[in-house]
């Protein structure tokens, strides 16, 4: 084990620019994100099984009594509910990104990476792109077994691969969350049971498994702000499985008459804040 | 001229608790400094005040040439750490792991290969190379953390603890991984609680405790000030107690000490080897029965106690605990 250090040194460091480090620092840890994923394939196994679990637990037992412009056929809920329970599933990010992240700074991973010379936002950034990835394979076994309990789109393969865009965008905008999450709390369980809790009641108090207009009128309001239901019912528009007979929205407000949009805005805003936040964070991070 | 690595009057608070107090250190280019204490006595936190992990509230640093906390983006590109817990990726193999923190380090994807396979190779990792991390041993995930501090060669290394959960095998290894580095000019901050380790690897030796410097010194600069040489002897039988003790007082440059219940005497002399077999002939020629006999030259164990008044264990069991708990370190993490 001798002459560790006689070994070539590489000679001064190449000096990129500030973007271009971030950018390739970035790939650096999404491969290496990656690369974990496929070697604990269970995580996504159990990934995916459970967002499958709600599709046939909702479509079966809820689909003959939920109302949906006042009738009660379980193909017009089936239609209804996917583009919810395919939302719901993209926030799932949040609490991948926020255990992964919890888990290096418990590990000590977060104190090397802070201590070398790469970009500052880059162990972050790589994160919620491995979940992305992870996402959009989830959303893909999912839209298959959605074909196959008999959810049908109306509308151009164009205009639906774009309701997929807009749902991935928000499950992106939420791994930032979870990204802030991971780097608060002090255990990866922490991380993944404070990803989740809240994550119940702003996916349930939307228009995502049931129609607003059975909330009382305070709800309502709350319901059709939430960025979530925007997301929600931009995938419904693009997807064309918006319902004959229901109101776009029951209480005017903005995002419910321009929901694509929408989506788009509160997802830009959400990653935006929480971006800077928890890269501010990283920055500060004490093991 | 400040060394390869200078502290000046470092202090750092986490809430009600004084992490350090006031730490200047200067280390020479090309040697070790072994910055010794119990847990909870400052040194994590001076490690990550030097290694850009932490802003002091005060104080100012220089490594390598390069001011800490005006720079902190060219002092990581000088430095290699290794922590005190392995830091590495259990699902990633030992090449994935290394060939990353090259690219980190902002190597081009082809020099970061061919340097993992060279730190593989000299730390005898070369035919676990393509295993994940987690199939690896303590002391494996050890030496792969120590690699990953040193792909790009860095002048400045920090250690914090790297023989802590180490069987002596591992340890003897590591220590010969040490001893090589810096014989390649590598200047080397090693923290620990091993008083064996820093008097065996480090030039010069720093006691903290309650974040603050309380000693300094080579390690027979610390030793000569806690007093010189020892003789100690454990009689047979109770009552030879006092016929030994008369026997050593004309030998004696001090005064005796005796534990009854375990029939030793110790006494501190001058004369060496020498002495020593003249105290055996005199003892025997006196009829008293000895179980041992010994010449003792303080350990840097006895140079802590006598320092700090207490021993450097107490903190390993949590009792000086309160800044790793501050920093919300935890003791269990590997």
């Amino acid at each position: 084990m001798s002459a560790v250090t006689d070994a070539a040194n590489p000679g001064p460091l190449k000096t990129r620019g500030a973007i271009s480090r971030s950018v390739a620092d970035s790939l650096v840890i999404t491969r290496r994100n990656l690369i974990r994923m496929s070697r604990i394939p269970e995580m996504l196994l159990f990934g995916i099984i459970q967002p499958v679990m709600f599709v046939v637990l909702f479509t079966y037992v809820f689909g003959g009594s939920i109302s949906i412009g006042g009738s009660t056929d379980p193909q017009l809920y089936k239609e209804f509910l996917m583009a919810g329970i395919f939302a719901q599933t993209v926030t799932f990010a949040t609490a991948g990104a926020g255990a992964g992240i919890a888990d290096d700074m418990h590990k000590g991973l977060i104190d090397r990476f802070r201590s070398l010379p790469m970009a500052r936002g880059a162990v972050l950034t790589g994160r919620t792109l491995a979940d992305l990835v992870q996402t959009a394979l989830t959303l893909v076994v999912l839209a298959g077994v959605a074909l196959i309990v008999g959810w049908r789109t109306h509308e151009n393969i164009g205009k639906v691969l774009c309701g997929f865009l807009l749902l991935l965008l928000l499950g992106y905008a939420f791994s930032w969350i979870g990204a802030l999450i991971g780097l608060s709390v002090r255990t990866p369980e922490a991380a993944t049971s404070g990803g989740l809790i809240w994550l119940f009641p702003l996916t349930f108090i939307s228009n995502a498994f049931v129609p607003v207009t059975g909330m009382p009128t305070f709800l309502q309001h709350v319901a059709e702000w939430n960025p979530f239901s925007a997301t929600v019912a931009g995938a419904r528009e693009l997807f064309g499985n918006t319902m004959p007979g229901m109101p776009k929205s029951v209480t005017g407000a903005w995002p419910m008459e321009h929901p694509v949009w929408a989506s788009i805005i509160w997802s830009i805003l959400i990653i935006l804040v929480f971006r800077t936040l928890a890269v501010r964070k990283y920055r500060q991070a004490a093991a | 001229m400040p060394g390869a690595i200078y502290a000046e009057g470092l202090v750092k608070t986490f809430g009600d608790v004084r992490a350090l107090g006031g730490v200047d250190l200067d280390v020479p280019e090309g040697t070790v400094l072994g910055l010794l204490g119990p847990n909870g006595a400052g040194k994590t936190t001076v490690v990550r005040v030097l290694t850009t992990l932490l802003r002091p509230d005060s104080g100012r640093a220089v490594v390598a040439g390069i001011d800490v906390l005006k720079d902190p983006d060219a002092v990581r590109r000088s430095i290699g750490l290794s922590g005190q817990f392995a830091a590495v990726d259990e699902y990633l193999t030992g090449r994935e792991n290394l060939q990353m923190v090259g690219q980190l380090y902002q190597m081009s994807s082809r020099d970061a290969k061919k340097r993992a396979g060279d730190l593989l190779e000299r730390f005898n990792l070369a035919d676990a190379a393509d295993r994940t991390a987690k199939t690896y041993s303590g002391g494996m995930r050890r030496r792969l953390d120590l690699a990953a501090a040193l792909v790009v060669s860095p002048p400045v290394m920090f250690m914090d603890e790297p023989t802590t959960g180490l069987d002596p095998r591992n340890r003897q290894q590591l220590w010969e991984v040490i001893q090589d580095l810096v014989a390649g000019g590598t200047t080397l901050l090693l923290t620990t609680q091993y008083l064996e380790e820093a008097d065996h690897l480090a030039h010069d030796i720093c006691v903290i405790d309650h974040g603050k410097v309380i000693a300094r010194g080579t390690s027979d600069q610390l030793k000569a000030r806690t007093g010189g040489e020892r003789v100690e002897v454990v009689v047979h039988q109770p009552d030879q107690i006092g016929p030994a003790r008369s026997v050593l007082a004309s030998y004696g440059k001090g005064e005796i000490s005796v534990a009854e219940h375990t029939r030793k005497l110790t006494v501190p002399v001058t004369g060496g080897a020498k002495l020593l077999a003249e105290v055996i002939r005199d003892l025997d020629t006196h009829g008293v029965e000895i179980d041992d006999i010994g010449l003792r030259r303080p350990t840097l164990d006895d140079v802590f106690i006598s320092l700090t008044g207490h021993a450097a264990e107490l903190g390993r069991n949590g009792e000086d605990a309160s800044t790793e708990a501050a920093e919300g370190r935890k003791e269990d993490g590997q």
